[in-house]
């Protein structure tokens, strides 16, 4: 055996070795040196940055199991950021009484999801594909009932753990006939044993439906809003991000890599559920006053606009992808760190509460109205130059009617924006929520995301280099 | 004395939609994680058997089958310990009385 191909995985070495030093810390540090923690894991997350900043060369490793291409450093430096903004997020949340003794488990169980999309995204075979999936989906259900003596918190638990277990049931049951019918597993050899029979359709449709769960794409989307309300509001945030990002990107590659000769029966498919995932997403969202409902909502609709990237199946569509989950991250993380701040502060999570904002806080309501203006893509921040790249990507593969549906709905999504900005700076209210001061690892997460709302659209450079990285397929 | 694929097949087609029928209608949280054992242990049979008959000279789908026993039973362990907690909070594990977050 070649030793020398550890070499090339060495993202998913320095992850195991920092999941490894911050359990043994979280073992022999006692309680008084667990105000260390934060800035460990913190610091230990930049070092994984730095460590994974060159992308490499590709290499097909391990007999195929494992590919690597310099696309996918890019997506796990991506997700990689996504998980320290969240620590960094988690500060005001992890010293809470009822939190305060288990956060090291936090941090354990969030890495090691990380560490399951990492080896979902470099997947090579189904089975590492499935062990990743699951590696990144079962410590989340324990991550959702992490504040399991609140009973919205362990009600969400169980909904996640039930639904991640049947759509993992379907998806497997969907490899099974893949494996029936072509009698391989690895990404390489299958396209040429796909054409597309009946029972490879049927495969396909199981598999799908597993991974549109995971995604929460309209009609598979109902667990979504209850687990988005009952999560802690930074699983939440990780879960809408980091979560959903990996499971987009993992999914386009093996429909362009594995699925390449079914390309006309996948294009039909996605083309329907992304029409009515953002369609009915934003009707949804429309009725919602609590926030993270909202924001459930909307991160469903999100997620339709994503699969506008992958249904091209082309480079354009991936580095669209890329760049679009890059933007996301930056203004969805800006959100749930300004709702967050202020649910811990205050307890409040309606958009009632939030009538006024603007006289008691003003930042927090400009960096709020920032992130959902980028949402929403108004242009000059960087949510409009994303949804651009992925219209354009989706118009070139020749889906204007698509593309045209998606616009229609950009123009509703606005409205709902546009409400909560209304909120915080036109309606009135007798009883605002009360100015408080933010922790420091807050303010550095939020300073992280509004520079990335602004810059990321701006800077062409970013595109640029993501789109240099290519397809690499 | 040789039994047919198609009678494993027919055997494992059957647990997988009693399985989702189960997940569907069960109103008991312990039901509902029996009814998706029943659709992952299906689909181990799928591989064994897939692998047993037609493609006897390897071994890809028992092993996948042997890492599909051992995730299914890590995410068991999960349910059952988040099962355990919601008992706990509500002494009850009906679903219709699990119904704090309105979806």
């Amino acid at each position: 055996m070649d030793y020398s191909q550890f070499l090339h995985i060495r993202s998913e070495i320095s992850l195991i070795a920092v999941i490894m030093s911050l359990l043994l810390f979280d073992l022999l540090a006692g309680a008084r040196m667990r105000k260390y923690f934060q800035p460990l894991a913190c610091l230990l997350m930049l070092l994984q940055i730095g460590i994974n900043l060159t992308p490499g060369r590709s290499a097909y490793l391990f007999g195929g199991m494992y590919v690597h291409t310099p696309m996918m450093t890019a997506v796990k430096n991506i997700l990689t950021v996504g998980t320290l903004i969240t620590f960094l997020q988690a500060n005001t949340w992890l010293k809470r009484e009822d939190t305060v003794f288990k956060q090291g488990e936090f941090y354990v169980l969030t890495l090691s999801t990380l560490l399951g999309m990492y080896f979902m995204i470099s997947a090579g075979n189904f089975m590492l594909f499935f062990i990743g999936l699951e590696t990144a989906s079962v410590p989340m259900a324990c991550l959702v009932a992490f504040d399991k003596y609140r009973h919205h918190s362990a009600e969400a638990g169980a909904k996640y753990i039930l639904t991640a277990m049947f759509s993992s049931g379907l998806l497997l049951y969907g490899l099974s006939l893949i494996y029936g019918s072509t009698g391989t597993l690895y990404f390489e050899d299958l396209p040429d044993k796909i054409t597309g029979s009946p029972l490879q359709i049927m495969a396909f449709a199981f598999f799908f439906a597993g991974m549109a769960f995971k995604i929460s794409l309209v009609p598979f989307h109902l667990w979504t809003a209850d687990v988005y309300q009952g999560a802690p509001t930074q699983v939440t945030g990780y879960l809408s991000v980091v979560s959903k990002g990996s499971a987009v990107f993992a999914l386009m590659t093996v429909l362009i890599k594995v699925f390449a000769p079914m390309i006309s029966q996948w294009q039909h498919t996605i083309y329907w559920i992304v029409i009515a995932t953002i369609t009915i997403a934003n009707l949804f969202a429309l009725r919602q006053q609590n926030l993270k409902r909202f924001l459930a909502f909307s991160s469903i609709s999100q997620a339709g606009y994503l699969m506008l990237g992958v249904i091209g199946g082309s480079a354009a569509g991936m580095t669209a992808l890329v760049y679009y989950v890059l933007v996301y991250m930056a203004a969805n993380l800006a959100a749930f760190g300004v709702i967050s701040i202020i649910e811990q502060k205050s307890g409040k999570i309606e958009t009632a509460d939030y009538n006024g904002l603007y006289r008691t806080n003003p930042r927090l309501a400009f960096i709020l109205t920032l992130a959902l203006f980028s949402l929403a893509g108004i242009p000059p921040f960087a949510g409009f130059f994303s949804k651009f790249f992925i219209f354009m990507a989706a118009f070139q593969s020749g889906f204007h009617v698509l593309v045209f549906i998606a616009l229609i709905n950009t123009v509703i999504s606005l409205y709902y924006y546009l409400l909560i900005v209304k909120a915080m700076y036109i309606n009135p209210n007798e009883t605002p929520i009360a100015p408080f001061k933010s922790d420091g690892y807050t303010l550095i997460s939020l300073v992280l995301c509004t520079g990335g709302i602004v810059a990321i659209g701006i800077v062409s450079a970013i595109y640029q280099s993501i789109h240099a990285l290519g397809y690499g397929l | 004395m040789n039994i047919p694929m198609e009678y494993y097949l027919a055997v494992s087609t059957i647990m997988m939609f009693a399985g989702i029928y189960g997940f569907l209608t069960r109103r008991n949280l312990l039901a509902m994680l029996i009814s998706v054992e029943l659709m992952l242990n299906s689909v181990d049979i799928n591989f064994a058997v897939f692998n047993r008959f037609l493609f006897p000279g390897e071994l890809e789908g028992f092993f996948f089958t042997v890492f599909a026993i051992g995730v299914s039973a890590a995410e068991t362990a999960i349910a059952i310990a988040i099962l355990i907690n919601i008992y706990r909070n509500m002494r009850n594990i009906q679903v219709e009385n699990i119904n704090e977050l309105n979806g």
